[in-house]
């Protein structure tokens, strides 16, 4: 019996564990650790942030889904990594430390035969000072990242909301809070839906509206922007989403650092060296991601997490991380098996993947501060990696350890994204894009990068009712009830 | 009809050089006739973006 342990139970994780208990059947064994008892559809924390929907609405408890899928579930986070073993053994194991309730705090180790990294990201807050410690978010701003933290924004929408019916203007400022954030497009749905909540509380005019961030244009959404067919044209994501703020009367600020959040202030640093403050009654940056600080041992006991992991924490695979200058990159950079090098039962998908560079362009200031977005990893792309990850190990542990290995290079790999722009049956709207491929391939499509063919997007009601589709779609997905595997990731 | 997208440019500001829509594309976003019509266009489109990425 092969044991195959899956580090993380977000989208990416919880694809490959659940189809590799399909896959696997009872004669072999399939481990999930992760420190969250519930599933968490993040996508839908949107609604959640503007109290549209509720916690229960975009969780469920995991543990019974995990049983009736034959899958061994700890509620616990990993510490460490010895994937030689130890002293008195060759077989490999994590290091897992329990975070349930009554036995919160003790320790275990889980020996595998293949790993999966899917620990998902850090939500890392203590980089910004004021933005929060470490990865507890702070007192001056709320964000949409969990569950929590969304009912905590909708509490404070509402009071000022109630701030503005009173007669009191309010400062309202969305975006990123470090100049090198990912998921610029949750804060994109969460300011258009901030927008259309106040319009409908009667504020509107009671509100100023304005987006923060590291972009060095509006539409970049950490892929360097897209080229759309629409009328005719191929147009740039810039008009697209410039277009949307000038309609909602939201003002941006992009190419932004954020380098410090007070109570009611943050100051910045553009792409120019120029230093600004923008004041807020109301504000969410999402903080930037970076690894879950999982730690490698060797069988000596020496660490080798610099060997097994990048800087940033995420874990090296099979992507090339040497091709220096932007000049220099190419789509084949990206990873497409997510092996990792050293060690060959040891995969990684979903964010917890180290990236071979930005997807968007790199640059920094004057000071020499970098501002650009990193690259998403997240949504449909990471569903895709979980499923193929677990396909290349199933294979490996059921046709023997030569089994050709299973590819899913985000360089061609498209993605379908739909950014609410505001919820309700017949008044909400949202931006339906699909992007092909995800990371821009220059040689292939020469000029926009993509596929302009299967790279469009539009507003409408008609996204807004697939968005909400969606959420129902992919939590019935997640709780594998009837059908589950025939819903796409 | 009112020039619905065009108040919020600011001369010179920001968003002075992007386009805005007008009344009918601002209108046909919430129609629901329509949009049952871009709806099965949007899927479609979708479900092939998704079929070739598997």
């Amino acid at each position: 019996m092969a044991r195959l342990v899956v580090l993380g139970g977000g989208v990416s994780g919880h694809t490959a564990a659940t189809f590799a208990a399909k896959w696997l059947g009872s004669a072999h064994e399939v481990v999930v650790v992760t420190p969250n008892a519930k599933w968490n559809w993040i996508p839908s924390n949107i609604w959640v942030g503007v109290g549209q929907m509720t916690k229960e609405d975009v969780t469920f408890d995991l543990a019974p889904v995990y049983a009736k899928a034959g899958i061994t579930y700890h509620q616990a986070k990993a510490l460490g990594i010895h994937p030689e073993g130890n002293e008195t053994s060759d077989k490999p194991y994590v290091v897992i430390e329990s975070t349930k309730e009554g036995s919160a705090g003790e320790t275990e180790n889980v020996e595998y035969d293949y790993l999966i990294n899917a620990t998902g990201p850090k939500l890392n807050f203590g980089a910004t000072p004021g933005l929060g410690e470490g990865s507890e978010l702070g007192e001056h701003t709320v964000s949409v990242c969990t569950a929590d933290h969304a009912v905590h924004a909708a509490h404070e929408l509402d009071k000022c909301i109630e701030k503005m019916k009173a007669g009191e203007r309010q400062k309202i400022l969305i975006g990123t809070g470090h100049g090198m954030c990912t998921c610029q497009g949750a804060a994109f749905e969460y300011i258009f839906n901030i927008e259309h909540e106040v319009k409908k509380a009667g504020v509107r005019d009671m509100a100023d509206i304005k987006w923060i961030s590291n972009e060095s244009f509006l539409g970049d959404f950490g892929v360097g922007g897209l080229h759309m067919k629409a009328m005719g044209f191929a147009v740039s994501s810039k008009i697209f989403a410039e277009s949307l703020f000038a309609e909602r009367d939201v003002d941006w600020i992009i190419g932004a650092h954020v380098n410090k959040v007070e109570s009611g202030k943050i100051g910045y640093e553009l792409l120019d060296g120029s230093m600004g403050e923008e004041e807020f009654d109301f504000s969410m940056l999402i903080p930037p991601f970076a690894g879950v600080g999982l730690k490698a041992i060797n069988k000596a006991g020496e660490d080798i997490t610099d060997t097994m992991f990048a800087p940033n924490g995420f874990l090296k695979v099979d992507a090339n991380y040497g091709a220096g200058a932007y000049e220099n990159w190419k789509a084949s950079d990206w990873p497409s098996t997510y092996q990792n090098p050293t060690y060959g039962n040891v995969f990684a998908c979903g964010i917890a993947f180290a990236p071979p560079h930005p997807i968007s362009k790199p640059m920094s200031s004057p000071n020499g501060t970098p501002i650009n977005p990193t690259p998403p990893r997240t949504g449909m792309p990471s569903g895709i990696m979980g499923k193929t990850v677990a396909h290349s190990i199933c294979d490996r542990i059921l046709k023997g350890e030569d089994a050709p290995l299973h590819k899913a290079s985000m360089a061609e790999m498209g993605a379908a994204c739909v950014a609410s722009a505001g919820k309700g049956l017949f008044s909400g709207t949202a931006a339906a894009m699909t992007i092909y491929p995800v990371v821009p391939d220059f040689e292939k499509y020469p000029g926009t990068g993509r596929d302009t063919d299967y790279t469009f997007g539009e507003i409408g009601l008609a996204g807004h009712w697939i968005k909400h589709i969606l959420h129902h779609l992919f939590i019935w997905k997640a709780k594998l009830k009837t059908g589950w595997t025939m819903i796409p990731e | 009809m009112s020039k619905y997208g065009e108040k919020n440019i600011k001369a010179y500001g920001n968003n002075f050089t992007t386009m805005t829509p007008g009344p009918v594309a601002k209108w046909m976003r919430t129609c629901v006739i329509f949009q049952f019509f871009r709806f099965i266009a949007i899927n479609i489109k979708m479900l092939v973006v998704v079929s070739k990425s598997h």
